[in-house]
């Protein structure tokens, strides 16, 4: 496999002239300790405004000085004040797009602004953020573009219903058998991304709707390197995974046709 | 072919093609979207009035009934019609997204921005404000 060094775009030293503003420097220029790379924390929130303010607390308490980004994907209740006035930046989304598209936002921000690290993770709560240093300690290490957390690689408190399972195990094992490495949690929206990574997801080949174990796929397929580390999960109790219902039918069938196709298309390594 | 149903498939050519000219004329249709309408109705159309064109097309997809190939066609070009809408919205929804996208990301940096301009320290840098 090709070997790739991550290396910080001319452009961002650029910008740190121009915007010499203390609120800019320390939304978007400046990294989270001394000595550290630029990195910025993406959150996709849809009518979360009872649990993003504890998710932004317990953020900023673990993982200090790290800027925090909420895309409000559309929400009818008040998740863009509350993110606000716990310090987070809010992108709000005119209505609701989905969650790819919102973490695909989060990811064309720090793409433009020119981020070295992007951790995303859930707002409600599922993530636990005393991992966030994990994923950033090990998606900084050389091989790796993205660090993919994953709730089954540690017996953890994670329970979930059979059918979710069996499909986070299917799935997984697809990607496996495509991408030549163990993948346990396909779905996990968990993830630290690092330079091109970011770029590529910030790029045409993003899954729109919600991406998966086909995202993990052409991220391998264009040479992108993928690890994945334990982390703990918790279940959600009042929130219904978007892996439910009505849905559980059109996720199935699009993840298979999406895989295959994703199998099918030419890829130009760059 | 029945002489009834002919003249009715007639009628209903004509009326499309000349419904969709109007549209066109409103600009209620754009012309790239009455394209598809266009060929779908005068196609039909010269199978209605032509009792020889019907007899070579039936014999050619081997339609036994005469009424049945204008069925037939009928329904093919309203797939290629529907598939063509399907490929366009596609287009659309991702077209869209891409400006929900930039609408959602412009929209912070202008909050951004104004918040700087209303901060003491750069108001008091008169240089830079009056050139604003």
């Amino acid at each position: 496999m090709k070997t790739l060094s991550y290396q910080v775009p001319q452009s961002s030293l650029k910008q740190t002239v121009i915007l010499e503003n203390d609120e800019f420097k320390t939304t978007f220029i400046k990294g989270p300790l001394k000595g550290h790379p630029k990195t910025l924390i993406i959150i996709p929130a849809y009518n979360e405004e009872k649990n993003i303010g504890a998710v932004l607390e317990t953020i900023q308490k673990k993982v200090p000085g790290i800027p925090i980004l909420v895309i409000n994907d559309g929400s009818s209740d008040n998740t863009e004040s509350v993110a606000r006035s716990h310090g987070a930046n809010v992108i709000s989304l005119p209505y609701n797009s989905g969650y790819g598209v919102a973490l695909q936002t989060g990811f064309i921000f720090a793409a433009r602004k020119n981020y070295a690290i992007v951790i995303q993770m859930d707002s409600d709560g599922q993530h636990d953020p005393k991992n966030v240093k994990d994923l950033i300690e090990e998606v900084q290490k050389d091989k790796v573009d993205v660090v993919i957390g994953s709730r089954f690689l540690e017996s953890g408190s994670y329970k979930s219903s059979f059918a979710r399972r069996a499909g986070i195990i299917i799935f997984g094992k697809i990607a496996s058998i495509f991408c030549g490495q163990k993948v346990t949690d396909p779905t996990s929206g968990f993830q630290a991304l690092k330079g091109r990574a970011i770029h590529f997801a910030a790029s045409d080949h993003y899954p729109p709707d919600y991406p998966d174990a086909d995202f993990i796929i052409l991220m391998h397929r264009h040479g992108l390197r993928v690890k994945e580390i334990p982390v703990i999960m918790h279940a959600s109790p009042d929130k219904e995974s978007m892996h439910h219902g009505h849905k559980t039918i059109y996720y199935i069938f699009k993840m298979f046709l999406s895989i295959f196709v994703t199998v099918l298309r030419s890829v130009s390594k760059r | 072919m029945p002489p009834k149903i002919q003249i009715i498939s007639i009628l209903i050519c004509i009326f499309l093609v000349a419904y969709v000219f109007e549209l066109v004329r409103r600009k209620h249709l754009s012309e790239e979207y009455s394209m598809g309408w266009l060929v779908t109705g005068t196609s039909m159309l010269a199978l209605s009035v032509s009792e020889g064109l019907l007899k070579w097309v039936s014999e050619l997809v081997g339609a036994t009934l005469f009424t049945s190939t204008l069925f037939f066609f009928g329904l093919l070009f309203l797939m290629v019609i529907c598939l063509h809408f399907s490929i366009r919205i596609s287009a659309l929804t991702n077209q869209v997204r891409k400006l929900t996208q930039s609408i959602g990301i412009l929209d912070l940096e202008k909050k951004t921005l104004e918040s700087q301009i209303r901060q003491p320290t750069w108001q008091s840098d008169s240089s830079n404000m009056e050139q604003l």
